[in-house]
């Protein structure tokens, strides 16, 4: 290999980066152009801001899985800790603040402070292990939220905040409000979110990840990936960073849940099971590893596919399976990637 | 930080330079030993490193001498003995705080951070040096320009040393494998060590890589003033560069001298080359 | 003599996680991958288990044969398909592409037997032995799920241990290419190790929908998790650890359904598995692998 082949990777990232953010402020200019024009159907509109939430989902799964390289099985119990927190807040900040934007923007934070703290308290344990080991303690993590917010209540009357847990002891006033409902989950919630708030959620998740991944703390993230030993033989604190990024990854997801939360009228603690961290997993690994534009896009395709197979309709959990078994084979057996790279013409000049 | 001193003066010859003779030695290992796996890997090993002194660990295959490097950087704890860097002890330090304190190191199978940038291999050295938070870094803040900036200043610096600045923006990965060895000793300098360990920097080397190694070796030690402790199998090297050696068989050091002293030393003959069988 | 029968239950529940977990570990020790269509593998096993004896009356133990060679053969198909072209690739690849085949797996069954719970018959009738005057009842199933649980162990540490093809699994867990120098056929001993483990999976489906008798497309999917966990607490990779963390698994589980909240259970056994993680991070008789450097 001849050192003029080889790429010059600063630029290579710097536009990557630039592309990133243009191809985001374009789908969302094209996405408010058409549905202004009725050109999306009203089933697509409704599906704007879920699929804005699973994007930043992917993004901040990507932080983790891609850039700190550690595998996460439980990343959707940080969404519904959002979730949940994110609501409830709004919830008990409907009769103080009565402008619907600044109320989700402060829920949203509200909900990444709830997600960060979850993160903290998780990675304290999760972040001593290794490989397998920490994805199934991940897994284990999300499946512990996910039964502890089956069995929540929490609610509000005159005399301030109440909760219990397994059963409904809260013993609320007349005229106070029992929010989370344990296994029902919250309901009556108000509609807030929005597609340009969700696209400046996305904006701001791609702005924190490009911006930390370019600077001190981006380049431990992938020294520790890349070599454990050689990173602790260079002084860095391994589990400062390591914490770093899955406290900042939990703080997105959790932005993300109060998001989507409140794209929905009802929420129970069931949405956010394994195969919805499953699902944000695999928006991660067919975008790519570490390749944040690849994730977005995959978390779009991947939430809209499933709606576009309707038609087929008892078939359409079976397609996916097919083409989620079919994309994997198809990106990285080396046999069929030959294959396709001699019969695609404009792949030639790359595969050489 | 614990103060607590095992440290009991051992009569180990020194094999400092004379230029240090009069000044605090930066290593100092008393009784060092490990046990693995029943087996003492390394046994009553005593060392004492000079300020600015080049000192060469050799021995046969297997004698221990990765596991000496081992020790001092921490990546196995000793079972006996006593480490002291620039006088100070390092029990209870684990690698990360050993290489604060003033070790770096190089590895014997290359362990770069393949899918990082050449300079940002160095870069990622260098972080204990800036300061700015994670919150400067998201918004983008004067001081993380400032920082990045002067680290991106010097890390190409440090590669110019080696000729490697033109080759900042490649992926470590897709370096040469001479280039690998060499970005290894750039990064470990980046941390600002008063002691370099470099495990074997000539493997796999022709002649003249060697030979280009050995005046850069020379030229580190000459900018930075640093003491240098090499393990390496190319004797010439060695028998060039160091101003001490150190012999270990078996996890036991059998001599320490100059280069002329180790070259006509009859134990160090036999560990190298057997026993002459009697006729 | 209450927490007897409840130590007997957890047991028996223990007895069915500990051969999953067996097919998991032993697939995790030899091609180091996270099999997740396992699980469903054991619904397979159940199904076929259900139509062969409700509604073509083979004698329950000729279901349970049937179940074994269909999911056997199924289980090797999978390896063939799915896996075998994907063993050069990033381990994330494999597993994502195992989550795929689980979701096939589980849709295929949707299509082919609806989604309607099935009431499963237990394959050695509803009876149970009443020991000490009759104040601790043993029922037939859980008698026959801690025999066949034992019996599985032993028969297969024997076969690892003394076979010419168990040490040949054993000398590919260790080392794929040293093996294949040493002229052992990788390729078939990883089929092998597939087809073991989802024979044994059918065995676990006919025993656990014995015991809890409603089928359904998704019957394999939690109990495939807890297997799963099952196997990383006794230590993965390790045949006696899949053995022992099942049933510690179990035996916990029903443990804290009975004494701490029925719902909450799955994060207890969730939590006593990160707690012995903390403290031993290869799992109970798993070995940690020292890096070189």
């Amino acid at each position: 290999m001849t050192m003029r082949r080889l790429i010059n990777l600063k630029r290579v990232e710097a536009r990557r980066i630039y592309l990133t953010y243009a191809v985001v402020i374009a789908a969302y200019v094209i996405c408010q152009v058409m549905s202004s024009t009725k050109f999306l159907s009203s089933s697509m509109r409704g599906m704007l801001v879920p699929i804005c939430a699973y994007m930043v989902m992917s993004v901040s799964l990507n932080l983790v899985v891609g850039i700190s390289g550690e595998l996460s099985l439980g990343h959707a119990g940080f969404m519904s800790v959002g979730a949940f927190s994110g609501v409830a807040s709004a919830i008990l900040m409907q009769g103080v603040i009565t402008n619907a934007p600044v109320r989700l923007a402060l829920a949203m934070i509200v909900a990444a402070v709830f997600a960060a703290f979850a993160g903290f308290v998780i990675g304290i344990p999760v972040l001593r292990l290794k490989g397998d080991y920490l994805a199934i303690v991940t897994l284990a993590f999300g499946e512990i939220i996910k039964s502890l917010l089956n069995n929540f209540y929490f609610g509000m009357d005159s005399q301030g905040l109440h909760f219990s847990m397994l059963t409904d002891t809260t013993r609320l006033l007349k005229g106070g409000r029992l929010i989370i409902r344990g296994p029902m989950g919250i309901s009556g919630i108000q509609k807030i979110a929005t597609f340009p708030a969700g696209f400046i959620l996305l904006m701001i998740a791609l702005m924190v990840v490009f911006n930390l991944v370019n600077s001190r703390s981006g380049r431990a993230f992938m020294a520790i990936r890349d070599d454990r030993i050689a990173a602790e033989s260079i002084g860095l604190d391994i589990t400062k960073y390591k914490m770093m990024a899955f406290v900042t990854s939990a703080a997105l997801a959790g932005a993300a849940g109060a998001l989507f939360a409140m794209n929905y009228s009802t929420i129970v603690a069931n949405k956010f099971d394994f195969n919805t961290s499953i699902l944000i997993l695999v928006f991660v690994v067919l975008g790519g590893q570490g390749n944040m534009l690849g994730g977005i896009i995959a978390a779009a395709v991947l939430t809209i596919l499933p709606e576009k197979l309707r038609q087929f309709s008892d078939y359409r959990m079976l397609l996916y399976a097919i083409i989620l078994i079919v994309m994997m084979l198809a990106t990285n057996n080396d046999e069929i990637k030959n294959f396709l790279n001699r019969i695609n013409p404009f792949r030639r000049k790359e595969a050489e | 930080m614990k103060a607590k001193t095992k440290y009991v003066p051992v009569p180990s010859k020194a094999i400092l330079p004379d230029r240090d003779a009069a000044r605090d030695p930066v290593l100092e290992c008393v009784n060092l030993g490990i046990t693995l796996g029943g087996i003492k890997a390394v046994d009553n090993f005593n060392l004492t490193i000079g300020r600015t002194e080049i000192a060469g660990l050799i021995g046969p295959n297997g004698a221990g001498k990765t596991t000496v490097f081992n020790l001092l950087t921490k990546v196995y704890q000793p079972t006996t003995g006593t480490i002291l860097l620039n006088g100070r002890d390092t029990h209870g330090m684990n690698t990360m705080q050993v290489n604060r304190a003033g070790i770096a190191r190089t590895f014997q199978n290359i362990r770069l951070f393949r899918n990082l940038s050449v300079v940002d291999n160095v870069k990622a050295a260098m972080n204990n040096e800036m300061h700015y938070n994670m919150f400067s870094a998201i918004l983008r803040l004067p001081n993380y320009r400032r920082e990045e900036v002067a680290a991106h200043r010097r890390a190409l610096k440090l590669l110019s040393i080696f000729d490697m600045q033109n080759m900042a923006d490649v992926p470590a990965g897709s370096l040469p494998y001479g280039a690998q060895r060499r970005l290894e000793i750039v990064r470990a300098l980046a941390t600002n060590p008063s002691l370099l360990l470099l495990d074997e920097p000539a493997a796999g080397m022709n002649p003249s890589e060697t030979a280009d190694l050995m005046d850069n070796i020379r030229k580190v030690h000459e900018m930075f003033q640093i003491a240098i402790i090499l393990i390496e199998h190319d004797m010439s090297l060695v028998m060039n560069i160091c101003e001490g050696i150190c012999v270990l068989n078996f996890g036991q050091i059998i001599a320490k001298g100059t280069p002329d002293e180790i070259q006509n030393n009859p134990a160090v003959i036999e560990a190298y080359l057997g026993r002459r069988k009697e006729v | 003599m209450i927490f007897l029968n409840y130590f007997i239950s957890g047991i028996s529940l223990g007895s069915i996680y500990a051969i999953i977990a067996l097919g998991y570990t032993m697939v995790y020790g030899i091609a180091k991958m996270l099999n997740f269509a396992h699980g469903d593998v054991i619904m397979v096993g159940a199904y076929v288990c259900f139509y062969a004896v409700s509604r073509y009356e083979f004698p329950p133990f000729v279901g349970v044969i049937l179940a074994m060679f269909v999911c056997t053969v199924l289980g090797m198909l999978v390896e063939r398909l799915a896996y075998k072209p994907l063993r050069q690739a990033p381990s994330l690849a494999v597993l994502i592409t195992a989550i795929g085949m689980s979701y096939f797996l589980q849709n295929t069954a949707l299509l082919l037997w609806s989604s309607n719970p099935k009431v499963f018959p237990s394959i050695v009738g509803r009876g149970a032995f009443k020991l000490f005057e009759g104040k601790l009842s043993v029922s037939h199933i859980t008698a026959l799920t801690i025999s066949a649980c034992v019996v599985i162990m032993i028969v297969l540490s024997l076969f690892i241990s003394k076979t010419r093809l168990g040490k040949a699994m054993r000398a590919c867990s260790e080392d794929k290419g040293a093996a294949q120098l040493m002229g052992i056929n990788v390729n078939a001993t990883i089929s092998l190790t597939f087809a073991i483990g989802s024979g044994l999976a059918a065995v676990a489906g006919a025993l656990l929908c014995s015991a809890y008798p409603t089928l359904m497309p998704t019957t394999g999917a939690l109990p495939g998790i807890k297997a799963f966990t099952a196997a990383v607490f006794g230590g993965i990779g390790s045949i006696p650890g899949a053995f022992l963390g099942g049933l510690m698994l179990g035996v916990i589980e029903i443990f804290a359904k009975a004494y701490i909240s029925s719902q909450l259970s799955d994060a207890v056994v969730f939590a006593v598995l990160i707690i012995v993680l903390l403290v031993k991070p290869a799992g109970l008789l798993g070995k940690q692998a020292q890096e070189k450097v």
